[in-house]
């Protein structure tokens, strides 16, 4: 009796593995190469529905190419961070400040703080501790006046790396913010 | 289905007692069994293992081809005789040369088994029947104690000798060790080929990989639901981390964490019914609970700075959890009902990636010592630390459900690879597929009864 059981298992686990499907996600750019996000992420996030600024609202005009003047500090869009740390250094500032500036000017603008990290350690830590470097440059822009909806910080942990060495440089090229406006 | 190329195999390492094996069991080597697969040229070449060393004194047991066995393109015996043989825990015994072969229990000799050493013999024979299905059958003989400690059938088509043989050698494994087998348990890992991420699913010795999703955008922490049949995982290919439910048997898929911010880390309650996430959407990386939908978002704990990595406790009442409240990251407990926090680990400065033993009585985690990361169990009661791993690149352990065996993220030859140890940190395995990063393994609960 117990073998009739044990054959039907069999039976259902083979049925079960016989048909497994696949998923093909949707294939998406790597960050910053300035195509649109396709089902951008806002799907279900509620108030910031990507979009809509740079394309018209300041996007025509001056706006846009004040954010790519590479003579502009806006074109600048890293903030680098120390081991296990999420502390915004001094020399960042002036970047931080000028992007709050930018936010609190065009109050259309929208932003994502894309937080990330070195290769040591565990995956989801890191995904935590490049959400708190993200946090951490939100935190300081709207001290500076940008409006807490302009900002969405999102983390990749140590998925995404800048730089893919092994060795301390690199370390340090990725333990950072990235910082892109929607459109971008 | 795909079929991918390049996977590996995973097996496990128990440590318990049968009366008949009193011998040599603390001499078991520490071997490292070193796994290689050859790169598979055609979608579905079928992979080549090799095992290098081992565990030399481990249980004897001969496992005699099956009668008829050789008319097949697949026999029993020997996928039997290899999940064995992986395990560490037994050593195979030559059953060359003996006239005439054993097929059933009575005409087992033992005195003819003990001079070739082996404790326990296996015998089998495989009959074709009216219908094109084949009776499998086989019986398990302690030679020391001159008897048969199982005998069963099976009526199989071809398709099934391979798990057939799973079965099989998950009855000896319990037979002679007390613990359950996992040979017929599942694996889920994440593959990076250049910029291509997969999440795969394999048979628990590598075989038979499958795609479940592809992207170019990162794949990261596959969760098991309960009942082996969804699979939790996050993707990024929102530009973000988002958490994905799955369903292995339609491929439907439904993005169940996707709020404003990060969404990672799910765990699934052990009823299936509810997942442990971590969100982003109210400031910070904090735990929530949800329905196993998405519904139903309720955040359980709070600290000003990170909660992650949360899993539930086997019953259900507490998540452990990693968080750095304390200053550095360590692992602490939450208890649903009272909301009672209570820190476990306080050695080091790194102590993260909580995963509870099926027993409850204790936790495997990832901890940092100088800069190396290395596994380590944690005993609830005693409060000991057993180092399990050397690192230095060691993290997502993952428990087989039997609690005897952890799969687990390490690197070799430049690449990421699995690796397995047993629970006590005696043997030690690599898992190596090439041309392919390989992480994030997940070992799949026991096949539903």
């Amino acid at each position: 009796m117990r073998n009739y059981v044990l054959i039907g298992l069999i039976a259902a686990a083979l049925a079960g593995c016989s048909s497994t499907p696949t998923t093909e996600a949707p294939v998406d750019d790597r960050s910053g190469t300035g195509t649109t996000a396709p089902g951008s992420s806002g799907a279900q996030t509620g108030s910031a529905a990507s979009g809509g600024v740079t394309g018209s609202g300041v996007g025509s005009g001056a706006g846009a190419n004040v954010l790519r003047d590479p003579n502009n500090i806006l074109s600048k869009r890293s903030v680098y961070f120390d081991f296990d740390s999420f502390v915004v250094k001094d020399e960042y500032r002036p970047l931080v400040e000028a992007h709050a500036r930018y936010l609190q000017q065009n109050r259309n603008a929208r932003m994502t703080v894309q937080g990330n990290t070195d290769e040591r350690g565990s995956r989801e830590y890191n995904i935590a501790l490049g959400q708190k470097r993200a946090d951490s440059v939100k935190r300081m822009m709207t001290l500076l006046g940008a409006t807490e909806n302009q900002i969405e910080t999102v983390s990749f942990g140590k998925e995404k790396p800048r730089n893919p060495g092994h060795d301390e440089a690199a370390w340090a090229e990725n333990r950072r913010d990235d910082i892109l406006y929607a459109g971008e | 289905m795909n079929r991918v190329s390049g996977v590996f195999t995973a097996s496990f390492i128990p440590a318990g007692h049968h009366p008949m094996i009193l011998l040599c069991r603390r001499w078991l080597a520490f071997g490292l069994l070193a796994f290689t697969s050859l790169a598979a040229q055609s979608a579905h070449a079928q992979l080549s293992i090799e095992i290098v060393g081992g565990a030399g004194a481990a249980i004897p047991i001969a496992i005699v081809p099956f009668g008829t066995e050789a008319t097949y393109p697949l026999g029993i015996s020997g996928v039997v005789g290899a999940d064995l043989a992986r395990s560490g825990m037994f050593r195979l015994v030559n059953t060359e040369g003996v006239v005439p072969r054993p097929i059933r229990a009575e005409e087992v000799q033992g005195p003819l088994w003990r001079a070739r050493n082996a404790d326990a013999v296996v015998v089998g024979s495989m009959q074709p029947l009216p219908d094109g299905r084949v009776d499998v059958r086989f019986a398990l003989v302690d030679v020391v104690k001159q008897t048969t400690l199982v005998a069963m059938s099976f009526v199989v088509t071809q398709q099934q000798f391979r798990i057939t043989a799973h079965k099989i050698a998950d009855i000896i494994y319990e037979k002679l060790t007390g613990d359950r087998g996992v040979f017929s348990t599942r694996i889920a890992y994440i593959t990076k080929q250049g910029s291509r991420y997969q999440l795969l699913v394999a048979d628990a010795d590598g075989n038979d990989p499958q795609t479940i999703v592809s992207s170019n955008e990162p794949l990261l922490s596959p969760r098991w639901s309960p009942d082996g049949t969804r699979l939790a995982y996050v993707s990024f290919e929102a530009r973000k981390p988002v958490v994905y439910v799955q369903s292995l048997e339609t491929g439907a898929r439904r993005a169940v964490a996707n709020f404003r911010g990060s969404n990672s880390s799910p765990a699934w309650s052990p009823d299936g019914n509810r997942l442990a996430v971590t969100l982003s959407k109210d400031g910070g990386s904090q735990v929530y609970l949800m329905n196993a939908d998405g519904s139903n978002v309720t955040r359980v704990l709070t600290s000003s700075g990170i909660d992650t990595e949360a899993m539930f406790a086997p019953d259900g009442q507490s998540l452990i959890f990693t968080s750095d409240r304390g200053g550095t990251p360590q692992i602490y407990r939450a208890h649903l009902l009272s909301g009672q926090v209570e820190r476990l680990t306080f050695d080091g400065t790194y102590n993260v990636s909580p995963r509870p033993l099926p027993d409850g009585k204790g936790m495997v985690f990832v901890r940092r010592d100088g800069g190396r990361f290395q596994l380590a169990t944690l005993d609830y009661a005693t409060r000991q630390v057993q180092v399990l791993t050397s690192g230095p690149g060691d993290e997502s352990p993952s428990v087989a459900p039997n609690g005897k065996l952890v799969i687990y993220a390490s690197e070799g030859g430049g690449r990421g690879i699995l690796a397995a140890v047993s629970i006590d940190g005696r043997v030690k395995q690599r898992l190596v597929a090439p041309a392919a990063d390989v992480r994030e393994p997940a070992w799949g609960p026991f096949p539903r009864s």
